[in-house]
């Protein structure tokens, strides 16, 4: 493997941030092994590797939040101890988080008051957000009320936030995974205009087409060490997918068969929102036949979890707007739905498809007992339940510690794994899942997309909701887009472009898109 | 060198068992630091507390009598506690069910018919059922706060008791004593064994146990209660009405709770006092955290703690010891019971501070 501590640090400029051999433990767990890394002026520094790689945990050291058991951090050249994220901030390293932390009732400027280290007036803190956004791109108006702002324009205040400090080193966690390909192109501008006033950015991702875009140099980790430190433009998205994963990425095969008659209809279902700041689902219409993957593309929070509310059940609906085989089920319990051949696979793995404290084969029982073998007469059948998160296990590859292990001990993509699997193992007529690889490794998300199609080529109707664009445009054979709880028409996968659909995701009217796109 | 309390990565099984005899031990010692303060000699004093009442026949019926009400209503509490609800108004179902079953026996004790006391002990149930839904009702259909309302209606049944004994069901021959007449043999507990203390209630207790261990453990329905009450979105995707369940947990414990109020008057009582209850509802509490929320430990926890009652007896007798320290005895287990739980979760690590550690770059 490329010797690691020979990383270049880049062209670009000299080193601002040198980590050398950065070890941290968890138990027995080293998530972080002997790790270097370099990033110079005005680089654009990529940190790749499949969940679970050990990159949380070096950005944690690096912004202060954990304490490394091992190694040195140079700023600028000299060795530092970074104690916390004030004093990263105070260094000069700012970060941009994944999941942004914003009060949804308060105004722009007043969230990025509530982030600052010392009181100003807030018609002060309007002014500078004014020039940060003019200077770099980043359109934000500081009156505004966060709830009515989209996850970009969001995402945009933390960068703001963040430039306010005068930062000289940008950490940005997986910064695009939330975006529309439009509002990522605006970031990747901007991004590199900060880069060219010489600031360096380490940018984590697992998206690899847009390293090869935007970055010179990425460093790999691969189970807490630096496997490899390489210009993405030299690479191809296969060849760094090798050395994230350690071995070949297979490719989803996919046959697409003809659909046969429809499994579920959804019929001008409208449902006020249930809860503050929810999304209200208005005339949504939907066929999803026998033998065909639906996918429904949209950014989170577009009515996405309503709409798998309703379509499981967990949310009654007029009993005409759902159907399923032709029964209107809109006012039916989940239970009866499942007993109709129907299974769900909801976002959230630990709390809404899992009970984290309960064992694997408890979680059997949590969505099969009103259908198959678990239970008796009201008493619950323990041992069948084990036999069966056994057979889950094996079929879908779920890696676990112990026989029966609580479901929290599993990582992400196995736990993933295991909620896909037990509804597709008891062959379901119809599949609904909701975002099935979100914060999955690669190999698990490549697994559980295969396992979806296998079930559709079998001839079970399938909907997919899905924020990744790659993951719809792979499995998909129609397309429909979800804003602002509203469904586009579906389209045949073969006749949508990526721009395209992305126009959709960004609200603009289905129609006008669409030839817009043509003209384009 | 800092504390810090890390995540385990699986919850620690030992430390489930091991939690609440740390905390048996750590109120051991702070018993006898407060002897201590009094000025009774420690060794003494905790023998006194928790050895003496073991050692004759007598004190050992005496120990099943004071467990056998909390144990039955500590089983009722932690389906509550299981289904993640706070029903700590258990001294109020207590009172219900004593008042309802023993109305009834004011009425018909003097029949001599058989049928009186299973009546009794019906009643006493659906008594205690009642006063539970009244505070589940709030719960789901109101969203009103489970552990104020049930809380609150402890008083209410406890000064409707007071009324009921100094007005209308007072003895008229019981020289203006706020109490009502003895019941008659139809309306008391059998004795186990002639000339003993024991009587049917502990039999009672004994067999909820079982029952409570089958449902708690094999049945669909105490599954899908652990389930509301571990993750609520889960429960509702596996299809449980949680609404349901809450009601149900409720009107369970309200029962038990009510069943213990009856039998206690009708057993070792024997007819209504304005206080009926040295506080079992609340004690019942503790026996169900110090059993781990499993009918086997609470059947061990409700022995224990009716050892602090009758230690706390002999102590105030024996060493002039304030009956006030057995309460507080009794909520420092609890305490301790809390925050040992805490390391079922989490583990202790010590922290060294160990920076800019030279190593070697491979």
């Amino acid at each position: 493997m490329a010797d690691a501590s020979a990383a270049p640090a880049g062209d670009s400029g000299r080193p601002v941030l040198q980590a050398r051999g950065i070890v941290k433990r968890f138990g027995d767990l080293v998530a972080n092994n002997g790790i270097d890394l370099a990033i110079g002026e005005g680089e654009i520094h990529a940190l790749l590797g499949e969940n679970g790689a050990g990159k949380s945990t070096l950005v944690k050291v690096l912004y202060g939040a954990l304490q490394p058991d091992a190694g040195e951090i140079l700023w600028q050249g000299e060795s530092v101890a970074i104690t916390s994220p004030t004093a990263a901030r105070a260094l000069g390293i700012g970060m941009v988080f994944q999941h942004f932390s914003l009060f949804e009732a308060l105004t722009v400027a007043e969230n990025v008051a509530l982030g600052l280290p010392t009181r100003k007036p807030l018609r002060e803190i309007a002014a500078e957000i004014g020039a940060i956004s003019a200077a770099f791109g980043l359109p934000l108006d500081p009156t505004r009320l966060v709830h009515d702002l989209s996850v970009g324009e969001r995402q945009r205040i933390e960068i703001v936030r963040c430039l306010l400090q005068d930062p000289k080193l940008i950490i940005m966690d997986e910064p695009t995974s939330v975006l529309t390909p439009q509002e990522a192109d605006m970031l990747f501008g901007t991004l590199e205009r900060l880069a060219g006033e010489g600031r360096a950015i380490l940018y984590i991702t697992h998206r690899l087409e847009e390293v090869r875009r935007l970055c010179r140099h990425a460093t790999v980790l691969r189970q807490g060490r630096v496997v490899a430190a390489v210009a993405p433009r030299d690479e191809t998205a296969a060849s760094l997918a090798r050395l994230m994963v350690g071995s070949d990425v297979r490719a989803v095969h996919h046959v697409r068969g003809t659909a046969g008659k429809a499994i579920l209809e959804i019929r001008d279902l409208s449902l006020s929102a249930d809860r503050l700041m929810g999304v209200p689902l208005r005339d949504i219409s939907l066929a999803v036949c026998a033998g065909e993957v639906v996918a429904i593309a949209g950014v989170a929070g577009n009515g996405q979890s309503e709409l798998f509310a309703a379509l499981s059940g967990e949310r009654a609906s007029p009993a005409d707007a759902i159907r399923i085989d032709g029964l209107p089920v809109g006012g039916w319990g989940i239970t009866a739905r499942r007993r109709l051949g129907a299974a769900f696979v909801p976002e959230e793995r630990l709390g809404h498809s899992a009970v984290p404290r309960l064992s694997l084969s408890d979680n059997v029982i949590l969505t099969r007992h009103g259908i198959g073998g678990v239970s008796r007469l009201g008493f619950v059948l323990h041992q069948r339940a084990r036999r069966q998160a056994a057979e889950i296990c094996t079929a879908f590859d779920v890696r676990k510690s112990g026989q029966d292990p609580e479901a929290a001990s599993l990582s992400g993509g196995n736990l993933q794994k295991f909620a896909v699997g037990r509804e597709i193992l008891i062959k379901p007529r119809l599949l609904v899942v909701n975002q099935p690889t979100w914060g999955v490794d690669v190999g698990a998300a490549v697994m559980i997309r295969q396992a979806m199609v296998d079930l559709a080529m079998l001839g079970a109707a399938v909907l997919v909701i899905s924020q990744d664009l790659d993951e719809i445009l792979e499995i998909a054979d129609r397309i429909c887009v979800i804003s602002h709880g509203r469904l586009s028409e579906a389209y045949p996968a073969q006749t949508l472009s990526l721009e395209r659909i992305g126009l959709l995701m960004g609200g603009a009217h289905p129609e006008r898109a669409v030839e817009e796109a043509d003209a384009a | 060198m800092l504390l810090e309390l890390e995540r385990r990565p699986q919850h620690s099984s030992a430390m489930v068992l091991l939690s609440p005899l740390i905390a048996v031990g750590l109120t051991l010692l702070t018993a006898a630091a407060l002897l201590a303060i009094i000025g009774v000699d420690p060794a003494r004093g905790l023998a006194v507390y928790f050895v003496e009442p073991l050692s004759t026949s007598w004190s050992l019926q005496e120990l099943a009598l004071k467990a056998s009400p909390l144990v039955l209503i500590a089983i009722g509490l932690s389906v509550c506690f299981i289904a993640n609800t706070w029903n700590i108004g258990a001294e109020g179902q207590f009172i219900a069910g004593a008042i309802l079953g023993g109305g009834f026996a004011l009425s018909y004790h003097t029949t001599g018919a058989w049928w009186v006391l299973p009546i009794m002990l019906l009643l006493g149930a659906l008594g205690g059922m009642v006063y539970a839904l009244i505070p589940a009702i709030l719960r789901v259909y109101f969203g009103a706060n489970e552990i104020l309302t049930s809380l609150m209606l402890v008083y209410v049944a406890q000064f409707g008791l007071d009324y009921l004994v100094r007005g209308p069901w007072r003895d008229p021959h019981g020289y203006n004593f706020p109490q009502t007449v003895n019941f008659e043999a139809a309306a008391t507990m059998p004795l186990l064994f002639p000339g003993g203390r024991l009587h049917l209630g502990v039999v009672i207790t004994l067999a909820v146990v079982v029952v409570a261990l089958v449902f708690l453990g094999k049945t669909l329905l105490g599954f899908e209660i652990r389930v509301v009450g571990m993750a609520p979105r889960a429960g509702r995707f596996a299809g449980f009405n949680d609404r349901r369940d809450i009601l149900l947990a409720f009107a369970v414990s309200g029962a038990l709770a009510g069943l213990a109020g009856i039998i206690e008057v009708a057993g070792p009582i024997g007819q209504l006092l304005p206080s009926i209850s040295p506080g079992y509802g609340f004690a019942a509490i503790i026996v169900a955290f110090l059993g781990r929320l499993n009918p086997l430990g609470i059947l061990l926890a409700g022995l224990i703690l009716a050892l602090s009652y009758l230690g706390g007896e002999a102590a105030q007798i024996s060493l002039r010891v304030p009956l006030d320290l057995t309460n507080v005895l009794q909520g420092v287990l609890l305490f301790y019971v809390l925050a040992c739980d805490t390391f079922i979760v989490y583990r202790i690590r010590l922290l060294r501070w160990r920076r800019r550690v030279a190593s070697g770059v491979p």
